[in-house]
């Protein structure tokens, strides 16, 4: 344990590169997720029924399976599909993804608690279906999500580190490296989950500080889970 | 003459600079019904509270039958099986039936055997008239109902003293009287007791003295007759007159 | 291909799995009922670790976790990595369960203590007659929850060679050339132990309700 720092200094280089790799992980995942986890939240509250069926069983399907799981399905499964994706771009389509199914959920909870009101006051004077949605309920609910889907980040963050399963040279790929060097598992692993507590911290300093920037007093939303 | 069950001797109590009471003394004799009344946010509460040492007090001494309870090293748990304390919001045990809120202080703190424990308890639900909601939870009952568990659950302990922190102020108006007609029967049958109330039909019937406290200083103490018919200062009149106004000099109806 | 067999096969790793979560779960949830209690009522200083504790626990990803748990496990007492990835992956959820518990217990606000400590409780009869009854209880959906991701981080083990559910699937899909079949097999059936566990954690919940609490 106490040659920790030791491998921490010795390996540095490669351990940022590895963080470098961990945070475009887990940034194109939440975009990917947050693009998609919109959608789909949208087709679960507004959609027709089929849209209904098939958003719920995807957030269902994601959120109740292990994300391993999903990354050997894609990676290694999809090919005989005759679908090939290489290493990396399955370990963004798997966070992606997954991500999409929780951020769909968040999302999902910011819109029904705006409630039907807000739709009956837009349709009131003219806009149409899609319009309310557009311009009255999404900008509401985007801000009434932050809350909540401020666990997201930090939590993809944290998922990411499985990827290193399919060989994507991330921060706990390189982690693994340093303990096949260095013959000293605890040392090295113990060395990047210093980097990853960092990275946590400042990623949760920026989100505590786009709450505070982001937020109306007296708006918000009473319940942050459905 | 007979040594007093409680005898409270210049207690102060202090948040920082925030004086909550000042050097107050108070005698409880057997059988007794003292009431406190004063204006809200004067330390009645926190009076009460220091008495069964569920906070200390910052000087003074307190006396239970002879006892000094707040002397150092003293057994907090001991004293407080023999002061009974009932709270303006009850706090019942949620996760318990009725009757398993009396029992609970009999099998666990006083380790009685089960079955004795349940008679007891029954015992005491029966005094307060809820023997047929004995199977009852708490959110199952009125808010009446809640509280008399509540004095029956103090009752078990067979404590020296019972102390009432506005027991009525939470109710429903409809619900006063039978919390009331409980305490009434409690100091006929000789129950000493210490009661913060607003209700001045109570206190005129039941209380053998009355004590006027105001921004943590006792004004005026006496018998009822006293200080509703000529009390010595004004601000005890004008206080009783606002309460009164307020409350209803008579009881509320069941 | 033999589907009946592909299928057993893949199912026989269920066992490991339930096995890894009915280890894990428990152990995490004594554990961190002790760590919730001892950050709640263990005075400044135990608290201030513990706070420290979690948020530590909780902030390296649960594999770099169980990487590090599991080599200072099995390096210190001789286990199959069954056992030592099981107690390790419980040492991991401990601190969310830590979290779950404790705030259980705080939201069993300090008056139902008051009233306990009236009637002459002592306040270790009082946490465990009054409170933690009431907290766990409380605890039900969240730690719900968190069963839910147990299970799901269960196929962590995977990476310490435990012939688990996932293990079972890449051994088969190498020797079928089907791994598409194989990894949704593996998936469907961590869904339905998710689901499983969901619906009897509910109905727990409901059993234990306290009637007419609010």
């Amino acid at each position: 344990m106490g040659d920790t720092f030791t491998i921490l200094r010795r390996f540095l280089p490669e351990f940022l590169k590895g963080t470098a790799v961990t945070l475009e992980l887990t940034a194109v995942g939440l975009a990917l997720g947050f693009l998609l986890g919109l959608i789909l939240a949208l087709m679960r509250t507004y959609g027709p029924r089929w849209q209904r069926v098939i958003a719920i069983g995807f957030i269902e399907f994601f959120r109740g399976t292990p994300l391993l799981v999903q990354l050997f399905l894609i990676y290694y499964g999809l090919p005989s599909l005759g679908l090939t994706f290489d290493q990396k771009t399955s370990a963004y389509l798997a966070l992606g993804l997954n991500s999409a199914a929780y951020q769909a959920e968040y999302l999902r909870g910011a819109i029904q608690s705006i409630g039907d009101s807000q739709m009956t006051a837009g349709r009131s004077i003219g806009l149409t279906r899609w319009q309310t949605i557009w311009h009255i309920i999404l900008p509401q609910a985007l801000r009434l999500v932050i809350p909540a889907w401020s666990n997201e980040p930090i939590s993809l963050l944290k998922t990411t580190a499985v990827v290193f399963l399919i060989a994507v040279q991330d921060l706990m790929a390189r982690g693994k490296r340093a303990a096949t060097i260095t013959y000293n598992p605890i040392g090295s692993y113990l060395a990047i989950a210093i980097i990853y507590l960092i990275i946590v911290f400042v990623v949760n300093a920026l989100l505590k500080w786009l709450e505070r920037k982001t937020r109306i007093p007296g708006f918000e939303m009473e319940t942050e889970r459905p | 003459m007979a040594e007093p069950i409680l005898d409270i001797k210049g207690l102060t109590k202090a948040y920082g600079n925030n004086v909550v009471f000042h050097d107050i003394d108070i005698t409880v004799n057997e059988g007794d019904t003292v009431v406190i009344i004063g204006p809200s946010g004067t330390g009645k509460s926190t009076l009460l509270r220091c008495i069964n040492l569920l906070t200390k007090a910052n000087a003074g001494q307190i006396w239970l039958d002879g006892d000094e309870i707040t002397a150092h090293g003293h057994n907090e748990d001991e004293v407080r099986q023999h002061v009974g304390m009932v709270f303006q919001n009850f706090l019942l045990f949620n996760h318990l039936t009725a009757l398993d809120n009396v029992k609970i202080g009999l099998s666990k703190v006083k380790k009685l055997p089960n079955e004795v424990a349940e008679e007891k308890a029954m015992q005491e639900l029966s005094r307060v008239g809820l023997v047929d909601r004995a199977a009852h939870y708490p959110g199952q009952l009125s808010g009446g109902q809640q509280q008399r568990v509540a004095i029956a659950r103090a009752l078990a302990m067979d404590p020296r003293i019972m102390l009432f922190d506005e027991p009525t102020s939470a109710l429903d108006p409809e619900l006063i009287g039978e919390v009331l007609e409980v305490m009434r029967n409690l100091a006929r049958e000789g129950m000493t007791m210490l009661v913060v109330t607003h209700e001045m039909g109570f206190a005129r019937e039941v209380a053998n003295r009355i004590i006027f406290l105001e921004n943590g200083n006792i004004v005026e103490e006496g018998s009822p007759d006293e200080m509703f018919n000529r009390p010595k200062y004004e601000r005890t009149r004008s206080f009783l007159w606002k309460i009164s106004e307020l409350y209803g000099d008579m009881e509320s109806e069941a | 291909m033999d589907f009946a067999k592909f299928f057993q096969y893949i199912a026989s790793g269920t066992a490991y799995t339930v096995g890894v979560t009915l280890i894990a779960l428990p152990f995490g949830l004594v554990l961190g009922l002790i760590l919730s209690l001892m950050h709640v009522y263990g005075g400044k200083f135990l608290s201030r670790i513990m706070a420290v504790y979690s948020t530590i626990m909780r902030g390296i990803p649960p594999i770099v976790l169980l990487f590090i748990l599991y080599f200072m496990v099995s390096g210190n007492i001789n286990l199959s990595p069954f056992w030592a990835g099981s107690i390790s992956l419980g040492i991991v959820s401990s601190a969310y369960q830590m979290e779950i518990i404790r705030g259980a217990l705080l939201s069993v606000s300090g008056s139902q203590m008051m009233a306990a400590r009236s009637i002459g409780m002592s306040r270790m009869q009082a946490i465990r007659h009054i409170i933690i009854p009431q907290a766990l209880r409380l605890a039900i959906p969240p730690w719900s929850n968190e069963a839910a991701i147990v299970i799901k981080d269960s196929s962590l083990v995977y990476a310490l060679g435990v012939p688990e559910v996932l293990r079972r699937a890449q051994l088969i899909s190498a020797s079928t050339q089907e791994p598409f079949l194989a990894y949704i097999t593996a998936g469907l059936i961590y869904f339905a132990l998710v689901f499983i566990t969901n619906r009897l954690l509910n109905r727990l919940e409901k059993r234990l309700a306290i009637p007419a609490n609010p």
